[in-house]
């Protein structure tokens, strides 16, 4: 298997006196879908803004490329390749599909935005990631529908040569059309050699699309396994149970010393 | 790119900008391609409740039809060029609580800031002899270090502004009180500054100006037309733009020819020429609709007034933004109260304690300006604004007692938030 893209090593993260994160290793690589399952509170999120540089660790090493990067937040997150396409969208209802593709990245001539060159580039971005559904590059994102706004976030990831992109829970909010449609372009991104991680309570999207799975349990790394060896039933008892026969945790954490 | 990962990265937009641009977007269909296509799209956005300035509009030719109908005094040149003076200064204050409202925030203390750098212009003058233009940044200075503190207080302390304004519309009516004195006031009689609302602009002058402002839109208009046509970018349709060349250049030079005719009332001396508060205030237009609409700051803006949050993820100094609209505000009102000082010929302690405030945010409001933030332009400001300094305008030439005025202003006022918060719901249910 190629190296990691993207790698976290033995990241511990507490909350005052709750620990969310215990030893977790995490790893994203070039060309698949990692897909980050667990229950709520399981500390998917606490994990994601971690990549992200949102919230710093209290332990643990963070390697980008097989080296090892000093990331201090979301802007070294950012300048390393990784976008993270949040659950809530992070778009302005008040402007166009364009501007929010660049938005904080604005191009620039002279004093002036650069109108002309930003609009070129989210269009070859957009049809070089086959989006269709979109009437025009120009109209708000007020207008669009949740597919379509999925669709811009993800553009908007991919539109900064990102080597990384994290979503989270894609689809939760879509219809069958449209999740469709969003998982297409998730595979697209995998295809093109960029580590894709899919955040998902959805079995059905997580075994569609993704090669790895990691399964979080209680804060713990329940297992990191290739999604073709193991079966629907034993990631939901991963999720649920944080074991699944001799996949899983040894201990029951909830009963463990910590 | 280059840090040794061996990613392929073939989503990497190529620099060609001609061949990409319309290869394998076959949908993109919103190219209006002719004025018929761009008329319906407008209707479709009015239907959506994207309303614009098209209320006040309609508001202002219904003020003109109804006070023309009823005084033949109030379409004389002589009380046009009144009115044009009269709503400078709720204009130029319109126009800095724009930015405040973009953000969805609110300077309810924005008229005393003005009184209050009204108050120390007329200091500077009377007191230390100073220059015009020296008294006058003194007196923006003192508006931006208002706005500073506000925008800091809101920013960094969270106070709603309201509450923080609020604050500041009480404590800032001090400073002119103890300056000035009660019952006081302070003349204000510099040539150049009293000039702004007494004196005009030569004929001449006026004249080239009024056509460089025309050849320089048409110009720009049909560059843009043609440099986003050629690339096959979404533009207006040809006849739209000239449509809108058309249309200001009939508003601008028709303005001029109005202004530079003989409006004295008295046969025996002169008054012709646009009164230089005009080109004050569209200088103070044409540079702020650049920075809203042309630069990363007015994008940031508006994106900050639209979702913050998304705002903070893409990396924008929201506090920053907050601050520098709060700034941007105060300063304005500060060049508010300069005119307005300056249409009285006086700085009294009462300055910009009155109406001023509320009519600058009816008048913005009925612009177009939404109170919820994220939806705003500068030209909002002018449109209001005549829509605001028409009713006691006009009322004034009818006689009315004062009280009518209040009660109409008031009512227009809440006509107009009413249309915004409507329009609102429509548009959240339109998605437009």
């Amino acid at each position: 298997m190629a190296e990691p893209l993207l790698e976290l090593r033995g990241v511990n993260k507490s909350f005052g006196v709750a620990h969310v994160l215990h030893d977790v290793d995490f790893a994203v690589y070039p060309g698949q879908v990692t897909a980050l399952v667990g229950d709520n509170g399981a500390g998917k999120s606490t994990l994601v803004k971690i990549i992200a540089g949102i919230y710093g660790r209290d332990t643990g090493d963070y390697y980008f490329g097989g080296k090892q990067v000093e990331v201090h937040g979301p802007r070294d997150v950012a300048a390393l390749g990784v976008e993270v396409v949040y659950q809530d969208l992070a778009l302005c209802d008040n402007l166009d599909i364009v501007q929010n593709m660049f938005l904080g990245r604005e191009e620039m001539k002279g004093v002036g935005l650069d109108e002309v060159s930003m609009e070129s580039r989210a269009r070859e971005t957009l049809s070089s990631l086959s989006v269709r559904t979109v009437k025009s590059v120009r109209q708000s994102v007020a207008s669009l529908s949740g597919g379509q706004r999925q669709t811009v976030a993800i553009a908007k990831a991919v539109l900064w040569n990102s080597k990384v992109v994290l979503l989270d829970e894609p689809t939760a909010a879509l219809g069958v059309a449209q999740t469709r449609q969003v998982l297409d372009l998730v595979r697209r991104l995998a295809d093109r050699g960029l580590g894709v991680v899919l955040i998902s309570h959805n079995m059905g999207d997580v075994f569609e699309v993704a090669d790895r799975i990691t399964a979080l349990y209680l804060g713990r790394v329940a297992a990191d396994v290739p999604s073709k060896d193991v079966t629907h039933g034993q990631v939901v008892e991963l999720i649920t149970a944080g074991r699944s026969g001799h996949l899983g945790i040894a201990e029951n954490p909830a009963t463990a010393t910590v | 790119m280059t840090d040794g990962t061996d990613v392929q990265h073939d989503v990497t937009p190529s620099s060609t900008p001609s061949s990409g641009a319309t290869a394998g977007f076959d949908s993109d269909n919103r190219h209006a391609a002719t004025i018929g296509d761009s008329a319906r799209d407008y209707l479709n956005r009015l239907r959506g409740g994207d309303m614009g300035s098209l209320p006040a509009i309609l508001g202002l030719v219904f003020l003109f039809i109804v006070f023309a109908s009823l005084n033949d005094r109030f379409l004389t040149t002589y009380n046009m060029a009144n009115l044009v003076v009269q709503a400078g200064s709720i204009i130029v204050l319109a126009m800095g609580l724009v930015f405040v409202l973009l953000l969805g925030e609110i300077d309810l203390s924005a008229g005393v800031a003005g009184g209050a750098s009204a108050t120390i212009i007329a200091l500077m003058l009377i007191d230390y002899d100073w220059t015009w233009w020296a008294a006058t940044l003194a007196g923006i200075a003192l508006g931006a270090l208002i706005g500073l503190v506000i925008g800091s207080l809101v920013a960094f302390l969270g106070i709603p502004s309201f509450v923080v304004t609020l604050a500041f519309f009480l404590a800032l009516q001090a400073v002119p009180l103890r300056l000035i004195g009660s019952g006081g006031s302070l003349r204000f009689n510099d040539p150049v500054l009293r000039g702004l609302s007494i004196k005009n602009v030569p004929v001449t002058a006026s004249w080239v100006a009024a056509v460089v402002i025309v050849l320089a839109f048409a110009a720009l208009s049909l560059w843009r037309y043609r440099s986003l046509s050629a690339r096959g970018l979404v533009h207006k349709p040809l006849g739209l733009v000239l449509l809108q060349i058309a249309v200001l250049a009939l508003i601008v030079l028709g303005l001029t020819a109005l202004l530079s005719a003989n409006r004295s009332p008295n046969p025996t001396f002169d008054i012709s020429g646009v009164p230089w508060v005009a080109p004050v205030v569209v200088a103070l237009l044409l540079f702020w609709t650049f920075v809203l609409t042309r630069t990363r700051f007015g994008r940031h803006l508006y994106a900050v007034g639209g979702n913050a949050e998304a705002a903070r993820r893409a990396g924008i100094n929201v506090r920053r933004i907050k601050i520098m609209a709060f700034v941007i505000c105060s300063g304005m009102a500060a060049i508010s109260g300069l005119l307005a000082a300056s249409y009285t010929g006086k700085v009294s302690p009462g300055s910009g304690g009155g109406n001023e405030l509320l009519y600058a945010v009816g008048a913005a409001v009925i612009g177009g300006t939404s109170l919820f933030g994220g939806r705003g332009r500068a030209i909002d400001a002018v449109v209001g604004g005549l829509v605001i300094a028409t009713i006691p305008n006009g009322l004034g030439l009818l006689d009315q007692a004062s009280y009518i005025n209040f009660i109409v202003t008031g009512g227009v006022l809440l006509l107009a938030a009413s249309v915004d918060a409507i329009s609102r719901r429509r548009r959240s249910a339109a998605g437009v």
